[in-house]
């Protein structure tokens, strides 16, 4: 490849694969920005512009790595691709044939390319494909499913034609979709009225009209609150609640006692502030977004604050609607035939899942599980041995509390793999390491995306690995070869795009004028009459049956989350632009913009506990554990009952050098997290936890 | 009057800092130095109780009268006559650092790598093929707008940016 190039492909630096256009000059990618024939129109977030320093770094694993010492000792030895594929077949042969297909466990981050995946699972004869949702928007999921009876992302946010916004638990302009970020800000502009609830000051929360800062864990309270309002004083949309949600009776009862004078003793909010929203949404309706959150695996109630959400938006009608959450097309909808599924190629297991999702625990999805919970199976044989596990892509041990407790349920596993682009506290405790090219130097299977215009898009190799890793394809069509999986053993990615392609019309060369090929020429909204919902009354539903027969009401009261014990802090977390999770933290350029995070303390509390701003802290957690040191943040613009960091730091392995040492991670503030989750939407409790500070220097 | 200038759309900025890895990634710029800084003061109290972020990204004002141009010994730094842009003509560079202390910002930085000073030259090698500066192109939610000096946002963000650090020699 001499000369300069410009190469369409899709970023990998977080899970939201923006369009990007990367520059190639003699084989090396020099530059990237968004794809200017996509609406990000160049923009790029900071972690997509340090794309090519995570290509040229070298502390990542170099090539496939077979574990000689103890699980986490750090002792490898260097092994061919070969080696490695024949070592990785050879046990899973082994284990499957002692215990069945069932045995093997996956886990990703869930995302667009999954297809390849789910089929080398199928092939394998083995029901446990998870991702890591549980650690993230499995809340939302599943209160988008009780009430609507689709999932989250079958409906679009259409925030250019919003008259007002609330976001609550979604920062959206930090954990950033660059064209969602666009689309925001293009609506601000536009007039959108925004509001933003939350425990901090965000710099989303300085886009806002109205901020509301909230007392952590509140927020069922403040959402109960403004369906009171939008109920009492007959502000919700009448003809569309007839027509199209069930149950608005038993809505009302529930909310009978939960006034904005009650609300503000639970959340610190204003009544009048909480009444006048909901009256300004009224006015807004049905073009408001009450964005119902993403990363929601935060407190015991987080799928009911996510569910009434999904309420709120169908009381004022927005559900459907031209700027508010209209319904998303595939395919089908828009008269075109979807892609091929990979996943086809095998029948679907008849076995249970192991992590109980769709039989023991009914109302869960089964599609990507709870990955939590096939920890159990590891750890109990119950309901039968899982004995080899799969990360791809995935750091539970950071992603998840409580990695020692994760650890011990790990150790009857026979197999141990992270098929990985960077170091992770769960690649070094593997038995096995394989090295996933960049996304810069890997090609994807296709991928289809829903929304008012759908399409299908991929990515590209944009330049040759620089070091000896491969593509997802070609270590799983390479495992596939290896354990007479035939029909997923292809042996070309044109191979794969051809199958994928099959019976829609469209053929790789139209990729080449943008990288992607929209399927319909104009955006589709439906009619209100076109409104249904797959539940089974076919509306939206206050109580879903489905819910209710896991023995899960779908109207919790409200349970005043406790109070921190004296001199203590909640625990909170959330996210930077310039990071992603932990997987960024080594990247040179953005190590460089944000090398560690520092605890946001509220003013008050830190002068009751003699604390200065900058000052270097230890934070401890429950037990009295240190989990390392940070300095303090001091600000009014943080609820005094939180202790809030960015996710992601306190790195401890010491082939990261720029990211060992730094910071501290929530993560390890949470002992026993991993058995704390919303029972009702499946997500861990990551909030549910109380830490402790001291300065750093009384140590000694 | 010169022709170019970034300005900052503060309604926009979301103060995420791609502009500067954006511009470090197009200019090869290693670890430590930044031809760009952006700035962000807040939280700040407001009227409206939502807190308040003033932001600021600072590449070269590429001034009328430069005075890193006017210091220079050799005339490397160099005043482009067309448009203004003001830019370092490497090779004439001797590293004597005098346009680090002369410019009232501290624009140009020391580049340890071959010695010489470096400073933000609007990417002019895009500009002269019709494109913008990478920070412009790049800018997550296209909050950088390349502008003439006449824009009364000039002057306004010229008056409040700060002085940055002088880079190590």
């Amino acid at each position: 490849m001499a000369g300069r190039q410009q190469v369409y492909s899709v970023c990998g630096m977080c899970s939201v694969r923006c369009p990007i256009m990367v520059e190639v000059e003699d084989g090396k990618a020099v530059r990237i920005e968004g794809n200017p024939k996509s609406p990000l129109k160049g923009s790029l977030c900071p972690r997509g512009a340090a794309g090519i320093a995570l290509e040229m770094d070298t502390e990542r694993p170099q090539r496939p790595l077979i574990r000689v010492g103890e699980r986490g000792e750090g002792k490898w030895r260097e092994a061919t691709w070969d080696e490695a594929l024949d070592y990785v077949a050879g046990k899973l042969k082994a284990i499957t044939a002692e215990h069945g297909g069932r045995s093997v466990q996956w886990s990703d981050r869930g995302g667009p390319f999954v297809d390849l995946h789910q089929a080398f699972m199928r092939g394998l004869g083995s029901p446990n494909y998870c991702n890591h949702d549980s650690a993230c928007a499995r809340n939302v999921q599943h209160a988008a499913k009780s009430v609507m009876g689709i999932g989250r992302k079958e409906v679009v946010y259409d925030y250019r034609n919003c008259k007002h916004l609330v976001l609550q638990t979604r920062n959206i302009l930090e954990a950033i979709n660059v064209a969602e970020a666009n689309a925001v800000l293009d609506g601000l502009e536009k007039g959108c009225k925004l509001s933003v609830v939350d425990i901090r000051a965000t710099y989303t929360a300085g886009k806002a009209d109205n901020f509301y800062m909230v007392r952590p864990g509140s927020d069922l309270a403040f959402n109960l609150a403004v369906i009171h309002v939008l109920i009492n004083e007959g502000l919700y949309n009448k003809p569309y609640v007839e027509a199209h949600v069930q149950d608005l009776d038993a809505l009302a009862a529930h909310v009978a006692a939960c006034t904005p004078q009650w609300a503000e003793g639970e959340t610190g909010v204003p009544a009048a502030a909480i009444t006048a929203l909901a009256r300004q949404l009224a006015e807004a309706a049905p073009g408001v977004i009450w964005h119902p959150g993403w990363m929601v695996a935060r407190y015991d109630d987080s799928f009911h604050v996510c569910r009434t959400a999904y309420i709120i938006n169908a009381l004022l009608g927005s559900i459907g609607a031209k700027g508010g959450l209209p319904i998303a097309n595939k395919p089908g909808d828009v008269g075109r035939k979807g892609l091929k599924k990979l996943v086809d190629l095998y029948p679907a297991p008849e076995e249970k899942r192991a992590d109980g999702v769709g039989w023991r625990h009914t109302q869960f999805d089964g599609g990507p599980g709870l990955i939590n919970l096939a920890y159990d199976a590891m750890a109990t044989g119950d309901p039968y041995p899982v004995k080899a596990y799969i990360c791809y892509r995935h750091d539970p041990l950071m992603a998840m509390p409580d990695a020692e407790a994760m650890k011990r349920k790990w150790e009857g596993l026979d197999l141990l793999v992270s098929v990985t682009f960077s170091w992770s506290d769960t690649a070094w405790h593997s038995d096995v390491v394989l090295p996933l090219s960049t996304y810069l130097s890997r090609e994807s299977i296709i991928a289809s995306k829903g929304g008012l215009k759908p399409q299908f898009f991929v990515r590209k190799r944009a330049m040759q690995p620089t070091l000896d890793t491969r593509a997802d394809w070609e270590i799983l069509c390479g495992l596939a070869s290896r354990l007479g999986m035939d029909k997923l053993a292809f042996q070309r990615i044109e191979d794969i795009w051809d199958y994928q392609l099959q019976g829609t019309g469209v053929t790789m060369a139209d990729f080449d004028a943008k990288g992607f090929v929209e399927l319909c020429d104009a955006p589709k909204y439906r009619e209100d009459a076109e409104l249904k919902f797959p539940t089974a009354s076919g509306k939206l539903e206050i109580i879903s049956p489905k819910w209710t027969k896991a023995g899960e009401p779908s109207l919790r009261p409200y349970a005043a989350p406790p109070a921190p014990p004296q001199g203590m802090f909640r625990i909170a977390f959330g996210r930077s632009a310039l990071h992603t999770q932990g997987h960024t933290v080594n990247n040179p350029l953005l190590a460089e913009q944000m090398p560690t995070n520092v605890a946001w303390i509220n003013t008050a509390r830190a002068a009751e506990l003699g604390i200065a701003d900058g000052e270097m802290l230890e934070v401890l957690d429950a037990r009295g554990v240190a989990a390392g040191s940070m300095r303090a943040f001091v600000t009014d613009f943080v609820h005094p009952e939180a202790l809030f960091m960015v996710h992601g730091f306190g790195h401890r392995l010491p082939v990261e050098s720029r990211a060992r040492g730094k910071g501290v991670a929530d993560q390890e503030l949470m002992p026993g997290g991993l058995e704390r989750y919303d029972r009702a939407g499946g997500g861990i409790s990551m909030q549910e936890h109380f830490v402790a500070v001291r300065k750093a220097a009384a140590r000694a | 009057m010169s022709t170019y200038c970034i300005v900052t759309d503060e309604r926009r900025c979301i103060s995420c800092k791609a502009c500067e890895i954006h511009c470090k990634v197009k200019n090869a710029m290693p670890v430590g130095i930044k031809l760009g800084e952006h700035f962000t003061e807040g939280p700040l109290p407001s009227a409206s109780g939502a807190p308040l972020f003033r932001t600021l990204y600072m590449p070269c004002f590429h001034c009328e009268e430069p005075e890193c141009v006017d210091v220079c010994p050799t005339g490397a730094m160099t005043k482009r006559e067309a448009d203004g842009i003001v830019y370092v003509e490497a090779d004439d560079c001797i590293g004597c650092g005098a346009c680090l202390e002369a410019c009232p910002w501290h624009i140009p930085q020391w580049n340890e790598d071959g010695d010489k000073a470096v400073k933000c030259d609007l990417c002019m090698d895009r500009i002269d093929t019709g494109l913008k500066p990478a920070c412009v192109t790049g800018c997550t939610t296209h909050a950088l707008i390349l502008t003439g000096q006449d824009d009364p946002r000039y002057a306004e963000q010229r008056k409040r940016a700060p002085q940055r650090a002088l880079a190590e020699r």
